[in-house]
């Protein structure tokens, strides 16, 4: 499949410079530099520990940083809860252990956050959850639990979810590896359509064929760094650095 | 074709299981004589409840219900109970040192009080909420007697509160502090400045009132409801908040909280009492009358309120982080995320605790018979001192056990009602 690059605008969604992280004396992300541009889609991999699912958590404060400045959507991450909560309900997440509320529906899921946050009558925002949910692909589910369905429906629903808040930019955070194999496939097939759509994306992931197919640049972190990125043909083929070298080795080569 | 290979040609259609393992031989067989020790173990059981029931039901089955005193019931039979006394004294034990001729308004604010709590309990009939809303007022109103204007007024003052709060929000400020400090603020004035003012007034040109009665003749189950009611719906919100300053980030905050349900709980609910029946009078400013079934109503929530912390703190810890992340990155704020996404989850937990508590904090009103109010339990040691009735147990003691058991059973069939109800993963 050709991949479309003409998506990508020279518009600042995402701007990090000189962060820098610490839980407690361990220092997890360090002089982290990235501009994110809209409508780019980027994939984030590495070993474990390297601090990639850290970074993703600190563009929406989940985590805080300690030093340095994120800027997302033109609006700086500071202490300021009204900030915060500004720049959460604009960007989207979705995580490896899905999260859905257990005690509400399918549908109430998708709605909560547009009629609690946004304010949306409730019947608007049903309209809209529906539509999300037919996007990926289960809208026949919407009266269901999330106990309900399988791990692969339910990362959907995640997904979905996000998507009512409408956001400019979405972050995954190793969306598919708590699935089971059968099931990867049509969470990366929600994604890739996702992308297609124009929508700026963030995946920490290890699914190396996703990122071939969609990403338009690939970052390769280790030890709380950015040690390599490029575009994912000359990411793959021609890696620079050892370290890079190394870790596609290990889960490419087999 | 090599040996390990097996290919499956025919699909095995599902056949009905042998007879001995389903209907209720099977059940029989599976559940009381699966094996020799089961089996013993059912056999024993069963002479066990025997043993009990062949005593107890000719007792109880064979009571008197129409003698005038313990003498008379002994003179004619004395193996069997004398239910004599709860013909003789029901009255007391309900509504305890109550005058007679007002029984009808605590049996009129049990009755209602059934009304009041189904909306609560059940969320199809959430439209009668309002009446849950009026209930404690009228309650209030009908034990105690006096003006209505009395707790009117408290309605009132509320409800002006309320209606400025809401005229702020819609016109001046969208600032829901600023909003909510002026609300405040206009209850206190009102209160303090104006109220009085208008409770004469309103006493004069629509006068209802009931003979007022005093707190100390409060008595029985009806003292027993009261208290343990009033306790149950404070101590909730009250715990729900203490839970969430235990877990909370601020530092004071946190402490105030872990050092309250510390000390709460470390200390004994009897001594609480002491401290509000005696006590509690030298530190207040002379001249002030607490109402003293007010004082215990106060101890018996906090008492109850650190309870019901630690049991939805347990159910606050079940939670994945994952909850609280999801609902953040959703741009809930935290009172939003708590109550939409956490406080359902956490409390659908903690029922079988919450419900626990409950049932633990009613039963203990029985300790304000120590006291000297004269709930059941206290009414009991009365009825006991008069000469007609001396020397009776059982009996009081087997009403009484019963009057709670119906309470108490209650709360934990309709705990497990709700249980069954909420829950969503099957």
């Amino acid at each position: 499949m050709e991949k479309t690059k003409i998506n990508i605008t020279d518009e600042v969604a995402i701007h990090i410079s000189e962060m820098n992280k610490w839980y407690g004396n361990f220092h997890v992300l360090r002089d982290i530099n990235l501009e994110v541009m809209r409508g780019e889609r980027i994939v984030v991999c590495g070993p474990s520990g390297s601090g990639k699912s850290t970074l993703i958590r600190c563009i929406n404060r989940l985590e805080e940083h300690q030093k340095g400045r994120i800027i997302v959507d033109g609006t700086e991450l500071t202490t300021d809860l009204k900030n915060i909560d500004k720049i959460r309900s604009e960007v989207g997440m979705v995580f490896q252990h899905f999260n859905l509320f257990p005690h509400l529906t399918t549908l109430e899921n998708c709605t909560l956050a547009p009629i609690w946050v946004r304010e949306t009558p409730a019947k608007e925002a049903q309209e809209i959850a529906m539509e999300m949910l037919e996007k990926v692909k289960i809208p026949e589910q919407a009266n269901k639990y999330p106990g309900q369905l399988s791990g692969g429906q339910q990362q959907r629903v995640a997904i979905a979810r996000s998507l009512c808040m409408k956001p400019r930019i979405m972050l995954f955070d190793e969306v598919t590896s708590a699935l089971d194999p059968e099931m990867i496939k049509e969470v990366l097939d929600t994604m890739i359509q996702l992308a297609e759509d124009g929508m700026t994306m963030i995946c920490v992931t290890h699914e190396m064929g996703f990122a071939r197919q969609v990403a338009d640049r690939v970052i390769f972190m280790d030890d709380g760094q950015i040690v390599e990125q490029n575009e994912p043909e000359s990411f793959f083929n021609k890696p620079q650095s050892d370290r890079t070298k190394l870790f596609l080795s290990q889960i490419l080569g087999h | 074709m090599s040996k390990l290979a097996f290919v499956q040609k025919n699909k095995i259609p599902p056949s009905p299981a042998p007879i001995s393992e389903v209907g209720i031989i099977g059940w029989l067989k599976q559940n009381l004589f699966s094996s020799w020790f089961n089996t013993l173990l059912t056999l024993l059981s069963i002479y066990f409840i025997f043993i009990i029931l062949k005593d107890f039901i000719p007792w109880a089955w064979g009571g008197h219900w129409d003698t005038k005193s313990l003498r008379e019931c002994l003179d004619l039979n004395p193996d069997v109970a004398c239910f004599s006394v709860l013909t003789a004294r029901w009255k007391q034990l309900l509504f305890g040192l109550y005058p007679a001729e007002e029984y009808w308004r605590p049996t009129v604010t049990f009755i209602l009080l059934i009304f009041s709590i189904i909306p609560i309990l059940f969320p199809k009939y959430f439209r009668f909420f309002w009446f849950s809303i009026i209930y404690p007022g009228l309650a209030i109103w009908l034990l105690w007697g006096g003006s209505i204007w009395g707790v009117g007024i408290v309605y009132i003052g509320f409800f002006l509160g309320v209606l400025l709060f809401v005229l702020l929000l819609r016109n001046i400020t969208k600032n829901m502090v600023i909003a909510g400090i002026s609300s405040i603020l206009f209850v206190i004035l009102f209160f303090i400045f104006f109220s009085n003012y208008f409770v004469n007034i309103l006493n004069i040109i629509i006068p209802i009132s009931l003979p007022p009665v005093e707190s100390l003749k409060m008595g029985g189950f009806t003292l027993s409801l009261i208290v343990g009611i009033t306790g149950i719906v404070a101590s909730f919100p009250i715990g729900i908040l203490l839970a969430l300053g235990r877990q909370s980030n601020l530092p004071i905050i946190k402490m105030i909280c872990v050092g309250f349900i510390e000390f709460i709980r470390g200390v004994p609910l009897i001594t609480l009492l002491f401290v509000a029946s005696v006590l509690l009078n030298y530190f207040l400013p002379p001249g002030t009358n607490f109402d003293i079934v007010l004082r215990v109503i106060i101890m018996v929530t906090l008492f109850s309120a650190a309870y019901m912390a630690e049991v939805i703190r347990g159910g606050l810890a079940g939670l994945p982080l994952g909850q609280h992340e999801a609902s953040a990155s959703l741009g809930l704020t935290y009172w939003q995320s708590q109550r939409l996404v956490i406080m359902p989850q956490a409390l659908k937990i903690s029922i079988p605790g919450i419900v626990n508590t409950f049932i633990g904090l009613f039963k203990d009103t029985t300790l304000v018979s120590i006291i000297s109010l004269r709930d059941p339990v206290g009414l009991a040691s009365t009825i006991r001192a008069d000469q007609t009735w001396n020397g009776i147990y059982w009996e009081l003691y087997v009403a009484i056990g019963l009057m709670f058991f119906v309470v108490c059973f209650g709360m934990s069939q309709y705990s497990q009602y709700l249980e069954r109800k909420l829950k969503t993963d099957k």
